[in-house]
């Protein structure tokens, strides 16, 4: 054993030494999405900036590409990181895992550097082969998606095969299943056909069934194993949250994907079921915020972790508004008609993502850093002080709420000026996008991103020092009933 | 501890968490059968390719209270007839000129994209391409090189993206087709290029 405080591998196990290699691949992308979409948002205000060198498109690709597999790699390393603590026995197939940790690795800066060297190509299937598939979100060029492909079953193997080896406890089992929809749904996405509707109608399956299902549950358990970890919450307790977490998310979820068929040549009998479930997709985020602060509280917020603590309940709330209210707003097709592809999905987007999932992957880093330097003491007053975790997670969140609060106020403008005005017209976009309102929102988003770039910058200097002073043990978990 | 509520039991939700997504997934399914056979091209709300050799508006249907798409007389696009093959090829090159040039991350297409751009879902109908007679060549022309082409006060330009002719040919048959899907209205309130003669 090392002394406290000290960076060593040797205080994980094997599945969190994998996950750490993960976590870091993540926090380096995290930082290229912060770029690129500094980068996109400048072009809004001043379009000739690296215009002809890299657009817009390329900037934008990047940022949402960026966000969905750092986000993944924050998740795989997460499975990594409870694997063992859950299963009670080592992962099974350690060296497979890190040999695809490479790949998965190299795959990533291959495509991003073709993204940004190559960018397009021309109108044919080999294009969409090596270059870019063009379909937002899922750009990843076909040789990618199919080593995207390899590499999750290599995953997946290794969680399955370990639970079943070692005990398949509550988190364990639902993360299993939740694993093999989450790998099956990419397959969805992995094919062309001329007809756009046919194309969007799979590629929301991916989209949506992802991102308002599958990842929603695995965050799920991310967040009862969390609790566990932090609070010293009972095991019966997590579990029963989050079976009921499942019951709700996937039950309002999988037909919420109907919110998605309601303007891309889809019947309209989506208009009812889309409407009526995505109504009801809310109601798992509520039982969230109220199963980790009902928690929090019965533990008189004694934790072992505080900044992990603080991210898991940011975890709770950041989901409730951004994909529960943020989404709840523009749901319901009467309204979803005047909204649909202007910039309140990018409010949505971006508090969504950042409220339900940056949060959580940002508290298992706390938790990994913690164990990686020997489980040192991570409560109030740590040495050191703790001033640098406490501005990271302000700024961040005050850069993220002004982002969304400037996007919502250009989305208003939008939906008034270019589709109840002016009729959705070429004329009526640029009026609307020209309009002071939507300039104004557009110059508060940006100055949003800067401070969201100094919480992360700030956040990174934490997460490199946080604990290295200290030389007390871990706080020791109370249970309660 | 007192005993345990059977409504909040591990198991009666565990129970519940099975049942639950089961059920939801095998409606979907039914509903997923029944959704493509509907937007299958060449049924009633998505055409077939060969629209493309008729007029394609955008009229205000009073017993749906939206906006359809109404096929009308023969208007073969460049003045020439295709058969359903032919159609279908040419959409189809348009559609991986669209993926391969990445349009997405700037325009929208049925409203889903960025939003750097305009919605393309109309594109074909839209009146600023002036007049129904030069529109296709003014499609044409601006996909080819629209970096020279300032469009709005914002200084705001669509980038050169080497687009052939064959492709941009190709792109203009993707977007007339799109624009006879049927979306339930969107976009709303939207006016229409002239194509009266």
């Amino acid at each position: 054993m090392t002394a406290l405080g000290k960076l060593d591998s040797s205080n994980l196990n094997g599945g969190q030494k994998l996950g750490v290699k993960y976590y870091t691949v993540a926090l380096a992308l995290f930082g290229a999405q912060i770029l690129f979409g500094l980068l996109a948002g400048l072009q809004y205000l001043y379009p000739d900036f690296l215009f002809g060198i890299l657009d817009f498109s390329v900037n934008r690709m990047v940022h949402i590409n960026a966000m969905v597999v750092w986000l993944l790699f924050g998740f795989i390393g997460s499975s990594y990181w409870l694997l063992e603590d859950e299963s009670g026995i080592p992962v099974v197939g350690l060296k497979l895992g890190n040999l695809i940790f490479w790949v998965f690795t190299l795959a990533v800066v291959v495509v991003v550097l073709v993204y940004l060297l190559i960018q397009i190509g021309d109108g044919t299937h080999t294009s969409i082969w090596l270059i870019n598939e063009g379909r937002e979100y899922i750009e990843a060029p076909r040789w990618a998606d199919i080593g995207i492909v390899v590499c999750v079953l290599v995953f997946f193997y290794n969680v399955a095969a370990t639970f079943t080896k070692g005990r398949f406890t509550g988190v364990g089992g639902v993360l299993v299943l939740d694993l093999i929809a989450l790998a099956g749904l990419y397959l969805a996405g992995m094919y062309y056909t001329p007809n756009i509707s046919i194309d969007q109608h799979w590629w929301w399956w991916v989209i949506h069934l992802w991102v308002e299902a599958t990842w929603e549950v695995l965050v799920g358990c991310l967040m009862a194993y969390g609790l566990m970890k932090t609070l010293g919450v009972r095991r019966k307790i997590v579990e029963t949250w989050l079976y009921i977490e499942v019951a709700l998310m996937f039950g309002s979820g999988i037909l919420g994907l109907g919110h998605h068929y309601f303007w891309i040549g889809t019947p309209e009998y989506w208009f009812a079921i889309g409407g009526f479930f995505s109504a009801l997709e809310p109601v798992p985020l509520v039982a969230m915020v109220v199963h980790a602060v009902f928690d929090a509280g019965h533990h008189k917020l004694k934790s072992t972790n505080n900044p992990a603590l603080a991210w898991i309940i940011a975890q709770a709330f950041g989901n409730f508004f951004g994909a529960g209210v943020w989404g709840f707003m523009h749901t319901l097709p009467q309204i979803n008609l005047y909204t649909h592809g202007t910039q309140w999905t990018a409010s949505h987007g971006h508090f969504a993502f950042f409220g339900a999932y940056v949060t959580m992957v940002i508290a298992f880093f706390y938790i990994a850093i913690q164990k990686w330097r020997g489980n040192v003491y991570m409560s109030g007053n740590m040495a050191g002080g703790s001033w640098k975790w406490k501005w990271a997670i302000a700024l961040l969140h005050i850069g993220m709420l002004a982002m969304t609060m400037a996007l919502l106020i250009s989305g208003y403008e939008q939906s008034q000026i270019e589709r109840a005005v002016e009729g959705s017209s070429w004329v009526g976009y640029f009026t609307a996008q020209a309009h002071h309102w939507f300039v104004q929102g557009m110059k508060w988003r940006q100055i949003g991103g800067w401070i969201f770039t100094a919480g992360f910058v700030l956040l990174v200097w934490d997460l490199l020092t946080i604990g290295k002073r200290e030389t007390r043990p871990a706080q020791a978990l109370t249970e309660i009933d | 501890m007192s005993k345990e509520i059977w409504w909040a039991s591990e198991s009666f939700w565990r129970k519940n968490a099975i049942w639950i997504t089961a059920g939801s997934f095998i409606v979907l399914i039914f509903l997923t059968f029944d959704t493509v056979s509907q937007i299958t091209a060449g049924g009633k709300r998505v055409p077939a390719y060969s629209v493309i050799n008729h007029r394609v508006s955008y009229e205000f249907d009073e017993k749906r209270n939206m906006q359809v798409p109404v096929i009308g007389v023969e208007e073969p696009l460049f003045g020439q007839k295709l058969t359903e093959e032919e159609a279908k090829s040419l959409v189809s090159r348009g559609k991986l000129t669209t993926q391969a040039k990445n349009c997405m991350n700037c325009h929208t297409l049925l409203g889903n994209g960025a939003y750097y751009a305009p919605d393309l879902t109309k594109s074909w109908l839209d009146p600023s391409w002036g007049s129904k007679d030069i529109r296709e060549q003014e499609m044409v022309d601006f996909l080819m090189n629209p970096q020279d082409r300032l469009h709005n006060g914002l200084g705001r330009r669509m980038p050169n993206l080497g687009i052939t002719e064959a492709e941009a040919r190709a792109t203009v048959a993707f977007l007339k087709w799109m624009s006879s899907i049927d979306t339930n209205g969107f976009p709303t309130n939207f006016v229409s290029i002239d194509q009266e003669n």
